[in-house]
């Protein structure tokens, strides 16, 4: 657990005449990677015999530039920004979730299936806030097993978790063909929440209300992590355990604690996915958001605000590069290459720091 | 009932075992000398699904099942080489390189396969089998155990000359010490940053071949994700066998038993979601971990980077 804490505690006070060579210095330690993992990235796509200027230049031009294209980039947001909580919270804590992808799949699909039975009987709104608590729940309660057993058998969460992950996609599945089959269609699917009783949309635009959430939900998250109480708990744990057992905190309590936070947050974004874009969730539908935003979240040092930012340059990557795709015939999986550089060029900036940190003393 | 269980059934039912458990069994065994020397290697599946694709695409440029087996290992290193230089020599975290390593094979080999393969799907064809006299001819066990391709032999051998130098030779110790207490191993000489190193290429190796089985000898193809949480798995084999290299096989032989009761199942007759199948070993794993959780050990030093000197 000495991994985290290595990366998230950087953000030390600095003497007040460093200040803006301090902010500098994290602003390069942020966009170094960036720049790093895009420039390699690019020689990847050369090496496939694709242009990469035409590539970004479309990822560019259908994630940002193009309104409508924008507009998907913000409302991918929302789910996203709700993961990237959760994981702020569990590492912070020093515990490694990557149970997320199921903990959102499992939730999305029992939204979807609850959604169109609720909706002919009670008002829009009824419908979206008990979506909304049965996602979190949901999620929350994919992570008792792992929680469990860290807490009270010590059994190492990043196996359990992952477990619970395969688990959860293929029950996700077997939901949606044997349990929660739309009749009326020959794919199988849940049947579809109708527009008019989704998440509803901002202003004129096709933006979800989900961005809201997630936005509203990563501010708090960074809050309680930072400015009170329970935050410093979970943060001590994280740092040290032993010390937290001594200090008088109950760490099997906390654990569990943190687990059903983040695996609430990872589950909200489930729900907020299908209430405010899918609809429904067809069989196979595994969008593996969570295990691509764990590399975000340590570029931005656990940090909600920088997280956010990361998130909108990823959700430009991802809406863009869907374009991209159908356009320059590279599928989508490239962008899961982008992030795995992204995570050692993350690697490689903190190792050089560290040594022209230790040079400097 | 009593029809389910004929001598054709229990012979799918075990060659299902050993050919589902096989690569499970390989990155067990891997997994458990990485551990053993003080690393997390949670790379393993990227490893794993490398070694599938390079073991794939040299068997069928060459031909050769063993050129094939020989990429797969080497596949398998390549993604362990970052590995050992980012985690051993560099002290990053073990964890986010191998989240890492895990996503860029997997996208990679995806990319990798859609510009390749993805118009044709070409099948290797089935893998010649070894029958060893005698043996093969008892009822039941004798097809399913003693007439299977020759890396099958080769990987049980594996298992015995893994489980001989931990227990028996210098290596073995160095190995040890480098996941109980690196600074003593220091103290005598030993470059703890090359134990490690070795250790984690060899995890590569193993790792690699286990995902060239899968993809040369259990499917006749490489298919993007086709390891599916396999090296995930080896891990937990590795944290539960306690450092005992026949545990490892026993584990993987359990877990494919698992894998293959559905895909026996089926063939006798009774119709199974491939998507409940496929929950099958991970509720296992789960179920296990419940069960002996508290019993699974694990070095002292795993995880942490050694420094020289440092306290």
């Amino acid at each position: 657990m000495s991994d985290t804490t290595q990366i998230g505690s950087d953000a030390l006070p600095a003497p007040r005449s460093g200040v803006w060579r301090d902010r500098a210095r994290l602003l390069a330690l942020a966009l170094g990677p960036v720049l790093g993992a895009v420039l390699l990235s690019g020689l990847v796509l050369l090496a496939l015999g694709v242009n990469p200027f035409a590539y970004y230049g479309y990822v560019v031009d259908r994630g940002l530039l193009n309104p409508y294209g924008l507009q998907a980039t913000l409302t991918r947001m929302g789910p996203l920004l709700l993961i990237a909580a959760g994981l702020i919270v569990a590492f912070r804590a020093g515990i490694w979730n990557l149970g997320g992808d199921g903990q959102f799949l499992l939730s999305a699909v029992i939204v979807a299936a609850l959604g169109p039975l609720l909706a002919p009987h009670m008002p829009v709104w009824l419908v979206l806030l008990i979506g909304l608590l049965v996602g979190a729940m949901v999620g929350a309660a994919w992570s008792v097993l792992p929680a469990l057993l860290k807490a009270y058998q010590g059994v190492n969460e990043i196996i359990t978790t992952l477990m619970m992950t395969f688990l959860g996609v293929s029950l996700a599945n077997v939901l949606v063909k044997l349990f929660f089959r739309d009749p009326a269609t020959t794919v199988p699917q849940t049947r579809t929440l109708i527009v008019a009783d989704r998440l509803p949309r901002l202003f004129d635009t096709t933006i979800s209300s989900g961005l809201i959430i997630g936005l509203v939900a990563i501010i708090v998250v960074h809050l309680v992590m930072t400015r009170t109480a329970f935050g410093l708990k979970l943060r001590i744990v994280g740092a040290n355990p032993r010390a937290a057992i001594h200090a008088g905190l109950s760490v099997p309590a906390l654990t569990v604690a943190t687990f059903a936070i983040s695996a609430a947050l990872a589950g909200l974004a489930g729900a907020v996915e299908i209430m405010g874009v899918q609809g429904n969730v067809r069989a196979d539908w595994n969008p593996a958001y969570s295990l691509t935003v764990v590399p975000l979240v340590f570029l931005a040092r656990f940090n909600g605000f920088a997280s956010i930012a990361f998130v909108f340059l990823f959700s430009v990557l991802s809406i863009g590069g869907e374009s991209a795709a159908r356009r320059t015939g590279v599928p989508n999986f490239f962008t899961l290459v982008v992030v795995a550089i992204l995570l050692i060029m993350l690697g490689i900036t903190e190792y050089l720091d560290q040594r022209r940190r230790a040079a400097g003393k | 009932m009593t029809a389910l269980f004929t001598d054709a059934f229990l012979t799918s039912l075990v060659l299902g075992a050993l050919t589902a458990g096989l690569p499970l069994m390989l990155a067990g065994l891997g997994e458990q000398i990485s551990e053993k020397a003080g690393v997390l290697n949670i790379g393993i599946e990227g490893m794993m699904l490398f070694g599938a694709y390079l073991g794939f695409l040299v068997a069928y440029d060459t031909g050769s099942i063993w050129l094939g087996f020989l990429g797969g290992g080497i596949g398998g290193m390549l993604v362990a080489a970052p590995m050992a230089l980012f985690c051993i020599r560099l002290g990053l975290s073990q964890i986010v390189i191998g989240i890492a390593l895990t996503l860029g094979a997997e996208g990679l080999t995806a990319l990798l396969h859609h510009f390749q393969f993805a118009q044709s799907y070409p099948r290797l064809p089935a893998v010649a089998t070894l029958a060893i006299p005698g043996l093969s001819s008892l009822p039941v066990l004798g097809p399913a155990l003693f007439d299977r391709p020759p890396i099958v032999y080769l990987a049980m051998l594996a298992v015995a000359v893994t489980a001989y130098v931990f227990r028996y030779t210098q290596a073995g110790l160095a190995l040890q010490a480098a996941g109980d207490k690196p600074a003593a191993l220091d103290a005598a000489g030993v470059d703890v940053g090359r134990v490690r190193t070795l250790a984690v290429l060899t995890t590569g190796f193993l790792a690699g071949i286990g995902g060239a089985f899968m993809s040369q000898v259990g499917a006749g193809i490489f298919v993007p994700f086709m390891t599916n949480g396999a090296g995930f798995i080896g891990i937990v084999l590795a944290m539960q066998a306690r450092g005992r290299p026949l545990f490892v096989l026993a584990g993987a032989l359990l877990f494919g038993a698992c894998l293959s009761a559905t895909t026996a199942l089926q063939v006798a007759g009774v119709s199974i979601p491939t998507d409940v199948i496929q929950m099958l070993p991970f509720a296992a794993v789960l179920a296990v971990l419940v069960l002996f959780g508290r019993r699974a050990s694990l070095p002292p030093a795993l995880g942490t980077h050694y420094v020289r000197g440092a306290r």
